[in-house]
């Protein structure tokens, strides 16, 4: 069997303390595997965010416990994690959230430079990256110059500015149409499938559902075996 | 990167720039202005001292400021000369005066007496007209600054005015020599000085000494005080320091400079840390961005403290062109800020301290972003 990247076990996240406490994750068990895109869909409220959170090390869990290649995280302070993301995760988020006065390129450069990557290697890297995202003729553009499916993929071409083994979106497609949104998957498919990365999608647009490897349902803070309402059949496990 | 990002941050709104640049120039200037003019007034008050050539002053007991002097017997100066140490002692007058210009109007002077052959005391500077001891050795003949011509009712050199009732002829001009009293300094003869204040024959203000080659002027003034009672005698820097605290300190005019300048820096500090708040605050979102892809809290701080930096450059650059303007405007005024290189530097230096504690608060907001709270 393949080695994950990044295994949980035990994951439980509450809310709030004491009697008031909201137990948002039930012992959740996850492992995610190298090259795979694996969906997380869900009711509002069963607690995707907050699981993505989780594994991508924004937020600790109450209880259980990830391994990153072996290594288990328990123990790394605020410094430890921050680096930890730097070397292993790439975060596309729902809102871009691009520096309105950076261009497409310095935004990117941005990503690059947290890595430590000298100003001009930076450059060139940032028009590949926006090149390989299909922006290569916006790479000079400011985000208000840009439609909202670009800028989104300019939020992507940061993501994966430092290479991350893991990419974690959190409905990437939310504010885009649907020509666009299955645009930007089919570029987070090809992201996974060119290289060994992972890429986790919260989502709930059942059209993207034909990429994933593998789709996880989230009921109620637990990974359930079926969705209980729905009539679908999903692509799980059809990919490379 | 930072400083790139800083750099668009600071000019991205263009009215919270201007308000910045304002706010920061606004500040320096009146920090500039103020502490120039400070300095103006300590080098004026003791322009006399500062420039008579005397290592100690023999002064009458308690005099506050070398231009409120006291009556001072002459002997002093004979008993002076015969303490050790003592290479010259010279008699010097100081008196307010009334003089009346060819118009009638009143104006009040300092009329300061000395031997033509002195050489110690005399009219420095001077700019136009004979030598001073020559000027001070005609008949009638006074010197005044230029700067107090018109005041004092001149035009040209040669003419006449009267100070309490007595034919002056102002025969020579120095350049730069201020009073801070408002009271221009009229140099005159010693002799012709006496005689217009029925001052008793032997009576002078102070006794200039200077002190012979490798004596301390401290040990030869301590010679001169035990062999004298009632009298102080003071180095050049005690009386210079003496009038400085008067005038600036016990009157609080110089208290009042240096608080305004405070306020000046508190007013930058509002005004800055205010819109690096408020620039801070929308860039959250990035800045949370920024956190979560895992840089370094560091990372947004040298980001707010280069934005804070940045302006403070280009803010500071404005009021030292607009200080540079007044001071060369001024040069000619009877007060007028001095802002040397040292101070120009202080100042820039004090206006990106006030920059970088401007950015405390935004600091602390970038502390606690925490990117789940954004994105959830
Ligand atoms: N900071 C918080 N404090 C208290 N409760 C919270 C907090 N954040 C989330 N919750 C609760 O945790 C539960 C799970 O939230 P989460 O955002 O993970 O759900 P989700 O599956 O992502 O929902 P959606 O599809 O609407 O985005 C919800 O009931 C929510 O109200
Ligand atoms: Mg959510």
């Amino acid at each position: 069997m393949m080695q994950p990247i990044l295994s949980a076990r035990g994951l439980v996240h509450n809310f709030g303390e004491g009697p008031s406490a909201v137990q948002v994750l039930k012992n959740i068990d996850i492992d995610i595997l190298p090259g795979e895109v694996l969906l997380l869909v869900g009711p509002s409220g069963s607690g995707k965010t907050t699981l993505v959170h989780i594994l991508g090390h924004l937020l600790r869990p109450t209880a259980g416990k990830i391994t990153i290649c072996g290594k288990s995280t328990e123990t790394l302070d605020e410094d430890r994690l921050a680096e930890l993301r730097l070397q292993h995760f790439g975060f596309i988020f729902q809102a871009h959230n691009l520096f309105p006065m950076l261009t497409a390129t310095e935004n990117v450069m941005v990503a690059l430079d947290l890595m430590g990557v000298e100003k001009d290697v930076a450059r060139v890297r940032a028009h590949e990256l926006l090149g390989s995202v299909g922006l290569g003729h916006r790479i000079d553009a400011f985000p208000s110059e840009l439609s909202i499916g670009q800028k989104q993929r300019v939020a992507i071409a940061r993501a994966l500015a430092a290479d991350p083994e893991i990419l974690i979106a959190d409905e990437p497609t939310a504010a885009l149409d649907s020509e666009n949104g299955l645009k930007a998957m089919e570029l987070l498919q090809a992201l996974a499938r060119n290289s060994r990365r992972a890429v986790v999608i919260v989502t709930h647009d059942f059209r993207i559902f034909q990429f994933a490897n593998r789709v996880l349902h989230l009921e109620d803070g637990r990974i359930v075996d079926k969705p209980p309402e729905s009539s679908h059949s999903f692509g799980a496990g059809s990919a490379s | 990167m930072t400083l790139l990002i800083a750099w668009r941050n600071l000019v991205h709104d263009r009215i919270r720039f201007a308000i910045t640049l304002t706010g920061i120039a606004f500040s320096t200037i009146l920090m500039g202005i103020q502490l120039g003019m400070l300095l103006n007034f300590v080098h004026t008050i003791s322009t006399v001292v500062d420039h008579a050539g005397a290592d100690l002053w023999i002064t009458a007991e308690g005099v506050p400021s070398v231009d409120l002097a006291t009556p001072l017997q002459e002997r002093r100066r004979f008993q002076a000369m015969s303490v050790e140490g003592v290479a010259a002692a010279e008699p010097y007058m100081l008196h307010f005066g009334f003089l009346k210009r060819p118009d009638g109007v009143r104006q009040i002077v300092i009329v300061i007496g000395i031997d033509p052959d002195a050489t110690m005391g005399l009219p420095f500077a001077m700019v136009e007209g004979p030598s001073a001891k020559e000027a001070l050795a005609e008949p009638d003949g006074a010197v005044i600054d230029r700067l107090y011509a018109d005041k004092l009712g001149i035009r040209t050199l040669g003419e006449t005015v009267e100070i309490n009732s007595h034919r002056i002829r102002v025969v020579g001009f120095t350049d730069g020599i201020r009073t801070f009293t408002q009271a221009p300094y009229v140099f005159m003869s010693l002799a012709k000085a006496r005689s217009f204040f029925y001052a008793p024959d032997n009576d002078i203000a102070y006794v200039l000494v200077r002190v012979a080659e490798g004596h301390k002027p401290e040990a030869v003034a301590e010679a001169l005080a035990a062999r004298m009672s009632e009298v102080e005698v003071l180095t050049a820097g005690q009386l210079a320091w003496r009038s400085q605290y008067y005038w600036l300190v016990t009157t609080g005019a110089g208290i009042t400079l240096v608080s305004s300048t405070l306020l000046a820096l508190l007013v930058g500090v509002v005004i800055v840390a205010q819109t690096l708040y408020a620039s801070t605050m929308d860039r959250l979102p990035e800045y949370a961005v920024i956190r979560a892809m895992g840089g370094p809290r560091s990372y947004l701080y040298r980001i707010i403290v280069q934005q804070a930096v940045l302006g403070g450059v280009f803010g500071a650059a404005i009021g030292l062109a607009v200080i540079a303007v007044v001071v060369v405007f001024t040069r000619h005024l009877s007060s007028a800020p001095e802002v040397p290189l040292w101070l120009a530097f202080g100042i820039v230096v004090a206006t990106m301290l006030m920059c970088v504690a401007a950015s405390i608060g935004s600091i602390g907001k970038v502390m606690t972003v925490d990117p789940v709270k954004v994105f959830r």
